[in-house]
């Protein structure tokens, strides 16, 4: 239960990090990477330390959205220190990721690359529609959230690239919102999750499944399931059909659950 | 490189120096170099919280934080919660309120409820509940914790501490 020997180095720029040799791994808060070096699941020749890099660190408003540097913490958005496009769902999801001393140190980048089917930021920031920035030998790239993870544990990150932003826009006025998972006990990876985003003036909704075993589900004609024309039991059933998933009811609850409180019928519990 | 190299840790007020290689947890640098045997592991991924202590502040997973990345850090175990041989208000509140057996999770518990309190000095039950929700105990049943934070937290309210 040690982590096999590596070289360890701290990065003071981004340029240093974007050149990496075979086997070299970012790290950040250490909050994913670290348990799965101490299981041996990971033995990487060098970590490349991320944590304080400025770029990584910045985060920058625009009036369409906020770019957040990766090496932002969960903490940081739960206490409020960093603005909140979304005024308040991004603050509310990130308190409720893992306990609070995974929060201290564990960063949204991180969370991303790791890409856990069952992680909140993977099911939370694809329901917001952001989109995630890439740094690499030959610029940066833009990959929007729902193209970035391609199964569990994988994403289109390159061996040479670094995620270095997420930029989540920012909803209109009238916005609603809704997030559920199930977990066993607090702080746990949910069994099942779900987001619904209702943005009429930037003509923006979605509805998605998280905590499948593989990247989200983004739901086909989110206009019909919220207007209920449809039921979640029938969206559900059509998106996964095929898959072999015991937590099936529970992704129903989760969409019912998210959308009630989206639609104002419900407290957000989770 | 792998091999050992020189770190300088603030620890309980003291500056430090140690050689650790890079794979060394923060935990185990606190154990075996420093001889602060307060800190325990339990899990060693994350889970457990028993190794927990305060970095700059923040209560941090020992066991997910390399000694390397600690350096310039302030950090808090269990053995500098109290000023010197007595027990601070916490650890006496854990003792009055029967808040631990074996004492294995104690020190975990200790510094999470500490963090806790210095980020949010008058909680609900239900906060207390959900702060200590990352630590396990297999003794005691968790009511007489929280009992000992909610106690401790009213006493310095009341105190102006």
């Amino acid at each position: 239960m040690k982590a096999a020997a590596f070289e360890y180095r701290r990065a003071d720029t981004l340029a240093e990090t974007l050149l990496p040799e075979l086997n070299d791994k970012p790290v950040a808060g250490n909050q994913s990477l670290g348990p799965m070096m101490n299981l041996r699941l990971a033995r990487p020749r060098r970590l490349i330390d991320i944590a304080t890099i400025p770029e990584l660190r910045k985060i920058v408003e625009s009036p369409d959205h906020v770019r957040f540097g990766a090496a932002t913490t969960h903490a940081e958005i739960e206490d409020g220190e960093t603005p909140d496009p979304t005024n308040g769902w991004m603050r509310a999801a990130a308190g409720n990721i893992a306990h609070r001393a995974v929060r201290n140190r564990g960063t949204m980048g991180g969370s991303l690359a790791h890409a856990d089917p069952a992680a909140d930021w993977v099911i939370v920031l694809t329901g917001l529609e952001a989109t995630v920035i890439v740094a690499g030998p030959v610029g940066e790239r833009r990959i929007p959230m729902e193209d970035f993870i391609n199964g569990p544990y994988t994403t289109d990150l390159g061996d040479s690239e670094l995620l270095v932003a997420i930029e989540v826009p920012r909803p209109g006025s009238s916005a609603r919102w809704g997030y559920k998972k199930f977990m066993r006990q607090v702080g746990e990876f949910a069994k099942a999750s779900a987001t619904v985003l209702i943005d009429p003036e930037n003509d923006r909704h979605r509805c998605a499944l998280g905590a499948l075993g593989g990247p989200p589900v983004i739901l086909a004609d989110p206009l019909a399931i919220i207007e209920g024309s449809v039921s979640a039991a029938d969206i559900v059933s059509a998106a996964l059909s095929g898959r072999q998933l015991q937590s099936f009811s529970m992704h129903v609850a989760a969409l019912e659950s998210a959308l009630a409180s989206a639609l104002g019928q419900q407290e957000d519990c989770a | 490189m792998t091999a050992d190299r020189r770190l300088t840790l603030h620890v309980n007020g003291i500056t430090h120096s140690c050689e650790v290689e890079p794979r060394m947890t923060l935990a185990d640098c606190l154990r075996e170099k420093l001889d602060l045997t307060g800190t325990h592991l339990g899990c060693e991924h994350g889970v457990c919280g028993a190794c927990t202590v305060i970095v700059d502040g923040a209560a941090v997973r020992s066991c997910l934080m390399f000694a390397v990345q600690a350096r310039d850090s302030m950090i808090t175990t269990v053995e500098g919660l109290a000023a010197s041989d007595t027990l601070s208000d916490l650890q006496q509140a854990f003792h009055d309120h029967f808040a631990l057996q074996c004492g294995f999770c104690t020190p975990g518990f200790l510094t999470t409820a500490e963090a806790f309190l210095s980020e949010n000095p008058s909680p609900t039950r239900g906060e207390v509940q959900s702060a200590i929700s990352g630590n396990i105990c297999r003794c005691t049943g968790y009511v007489p914790i929280i009992d000992a934070i909610v106690d401790t937290a009213k006493r310095r309210l009341e105190s102006g501490k």
